[in-house]
């Protein structure tokens, strides 16, 4: 009687769920959303990184896609909006991530999954995004590895290129005045103590070499270190015309700090992550005319000035001037690409964003084809109270170069 | 460049060091207690500072009127709310400590993820007397020059008050001998209360002046906690002369690493000097047994 009673009720539950798995599948049939999920430092060492480059940016995106209706989709036949089903603190573990990753492809299934921040953290992650079969659009990620990564991790694509081309971009730019007599061939290269700092430096000191430079000073220091002095010290009696540093924010804000109060004002004063961040010019104000660092845009691209001036409006971040304006790119690359397959279809979107391409962003036209996006501006200068691209001088859009650097 | 301009710097460097170790080492000296959550309180405070100057234009040395009494209230609130429960059921030191290091900690991460929150991820900077002094012939970040000055001068004070007046011997029997200074009359409570207070207002001072030269953001206090661990500790608990010193040196011996070996060893080197110590004077360089 007992047993009976007990196969009844099963018999009921395994009826009421099938009932119920029906009624998803009917009603997956029109999704009333498109759902996001993404895990980011919110906390820890990454998370100011995060906060400047990435998250504004998304948050700018689904509130754009909202206000429009959100995505039209051709199988549905209507716009979907998009919503953040599960936002995740990574804590900047990496460990964490990893497992945060999972869950919002095994779990949560979410339709899709925005990048993390960091080079570390988007290599960690894109064996899981190619195992769940999500577009991984790694936007704060370079690396000297990446047409290997990409062939290695079908889902994966770059949007910065490899540090040799920022070395490059800069390295035209000293030629040009070392040819015409105006620099003489003395560098100093600074770098932070991490891998971002130890790859940046590798790929500047083997271009600056083979282009006839002679470093006479290199040297790291502690990502975190309190007093830079001495290095700006000895960089200023080196000799040296050019001054090169693979800074984070904080120690580029500082060697700027530092060369201001100790008058070293060498013809070519370059500075890595953080030059171009909005706070950057906001706090050395004028003195930072001529200042050349890593990334640049161009904003005259259509669009440009005013997603700009919308993302500081809606987030209060101010854009920087180098991966933030990509990071509002590569969903706008997501978004054509959805309604280029009408569909929710991965891997139908995967291979849109992949073949679909030149896509409309505010970074100019991007095309992914090789899954790289491998024309892009490389080095940008501070000119009259903005961060514009100055190299390659062959890219569209970018200014004539400032130089000498007026004094501080 | 020489080694002089070097080790001045290195001392200017010092002296902001041993300026964070000495709230911390009356907290940890005197009231006896571990509190992970001091460098949160240095965030605050340099917050404070970079909202006060860049919204209102308030001088961050004449905003410490402000920031300094603050943080003294809100260290003596910590002190009675959340400590004295635990100085209450504890039978011992090292029970104390244990309890205060995972009640700090908590309250670490409730004051990071509020300032987080609050205030974003973002780092923060302004330029506060970036011009160049010059002092023995040799060129210094005027700001630094400025904290380093007035590290001297909160250095000097708590060394008048615990040398020349009467709270301050209390103070001193408190950190020797704690159930001695009781049984001769000393209102143990209410003056460990006011020692830790009293280290919540140093650390507000040094994060006003750090913020002048550093970019800053709300997950930096556990790093200056750890400095201040290790020269505390270095010195010797209680010992603020040692603080002094054990500050001072540790910049000297950044400052030498960073220009005749490597600035990426001074970590290491760091953390090589503290071990020494350990090794030779266990009790640090002032401690007694």
């Amino acid at each position: 009687m007992h047993i009976r009673l007990s196969q009844t009720v099963s018999v009921a539950i395994v009826a009421a769920l099938g009932s119920l798995a029906a009624w998803s599948a009917a009603a997956a049939e029109a999704p009333k959303s498109i759902r996001i999920g993404y895990a980011v430092s919110l906390s820890g060492v990454n998370a100011q990184g995060a906060a400047t480059t990435t998250l504004p940016g998304y948050d700018l995106w689904v509130k754009d896609v909202n206000d429009r209706g959100g995505i039209m989709v051709k199988e549905f036949g209507k716009r979907i909006p998009v919503e953040v089903a599960a936002k995740y603190d990574d804590t900047s573990s990496v460990e964490t991530l990893l497992r945060l990753e999972e869950k919002l492809m095994s779990q949560d299934k979410v339709d899709f999954v925005l990048a993390p921040w960091s080079t570390g953290f988007n290599l960690a992650v894109a064996p899981i995004f190619a195992k769940y079969g999500y577009p991984q659009l790694a936007v704060t990620a370079n690396s000297n590895d990446e047409e290997q990564l990409v062939k290695q991790f079908p889902t994966l694509f770059f949007f910065l290129n490899q540090p040799p081309h920022y070395g490059g971009a800069l390295i035209e730019i000293l030629n040009k005045y070392k040819n015409a007599g105006q620099l003489n061939n003395k560098v100093v290269l600074l770098s932070v103590g991490d891998q971002f700092g130890a790859e940046f430096a590798s790929g500047f000191s083997a271009g600056l070499k083979a282009n006839g430079y002679d470093i006479v000073l290199q040297k790291s220091y502690p990502l975190g270190a309190a007093d830079l002095t001495n290095e700006i010290k000895e960089a200023k009696a080196s000799g040296a015309d050019t001054f090169i540093a693979g800074s984070y924010p904080p120690d580029t804000f500082m060697l700027t700090g530092t060369a201001i109060a100790q008058g070293y004002s060498p013809k070519i004063f370059y500075t890595a992550v953080g030059t171009a961040f909005a706070e950057y010019g906001g706090n050395f104000k004028d003195k930072v005319q001529g200042v050349l660092g890593i990334g640049g845009w161009d904003p005259t691209v259509p669009g440009a000035m005013d997603y700009y001036k919308r993302q500081q409006a809606v987030t209060g971040h101010a854009p920087d001037g180098w991966a933030s304006p990509v990071t509002y790119a590569s969903l706008q690359i997501l978004e054509q690409a959805i309604e280029k397959a009408g569909t929710l279809d991965r891997q139908k979107v995967l291979d849109t964003i992949a073949s679909g391409g030149p896509w409309d962003t505010v970074v100019g036209p991007v095309d992914l084809k090789t899954h790289i996006r491998e024309s892009q501006i490389g080095a940008g200068q501070w000119q009259n109270g903005q961060f514009v691209g100055v190299s390659p001088s062959d890219f569209p859009g970018v200014k004539p170069v400032i130089f000498p650097k007026p004094a501080w | 460049m020489s080694a002089i301009e070097v080790i001045l710097g290195g001392v200017i460097l010092g002296g902001l060091y041993a300026l964070v170790a000495l709230g911390f080492n009356l907290q940890f000296g005197v009231a006896r207690i571990v509190n992970l959550a001091y460098g949160e309180f240095l965030m605050g405070a340099a917050f404070a500072a970079f909202w006060m100057f860049t919204l209102f234009s308030i001088n961050p040395i004449l905003g410490m009127l402000l920031s300094v009494p603050a943080t003294f209230a809100a260290n003596w609130l910590v002190y009675y709310v959340l400590m004295t429960p635990l100085v209450r059921r504890a039978r011992t030191r090292e029970q104390l400590e244990g309890d205060t290091i995972l009640a700090t900690f908590g309250l670490l991460f409730v004051l990071r993820g509020a300032a987080t929150l609050a205030f974003s991820a973002n780092n923060r900077y302004y330029d506060y007397l970036g011009a160049p002094v010059r002092i023995f012939g040799f060129t210094f970040a005027a700001n630094r020059v400025l904290a380093f000055v007035m590290a001297c001068i909160f250095s000097l004070a708590v060394w008048i008050v615990l040398n020349r007046t009467r709270l301050g011997t209390a103070l001193r029997a408190l950190a020797i001998d704690p159930i001695g200074a009781e049984l001769v009359g000393i209102d143990v409570r209410s003056l460990s209360g006011l020692a830790f207070a009293g280290g919540g207002a140093l650390v507000a001072a040094a994060g006003t002046l750090v913020s002048t030269f550093l970019a800053f953001n709300p997950s930096i206090g556990i790093d200056f906690t750890m400095k201040a661990l290790v020269v505390v500790i270095m010195g010797g608990i209680g010992k603020m002369g040692g603080s002094l010193l054990a500050g001072v040196l540790l910049g000297v011996a950044e400052a030498l690493c960073s220009y005749f070996v490597d600035s990426g060893l001074t970590l290491a080197v760091a953390y090589a000097l503290f071990l020494i110590v350990l090794v030779v004077r266990p009790r640090g360089l002032f401690g007694t047994s």
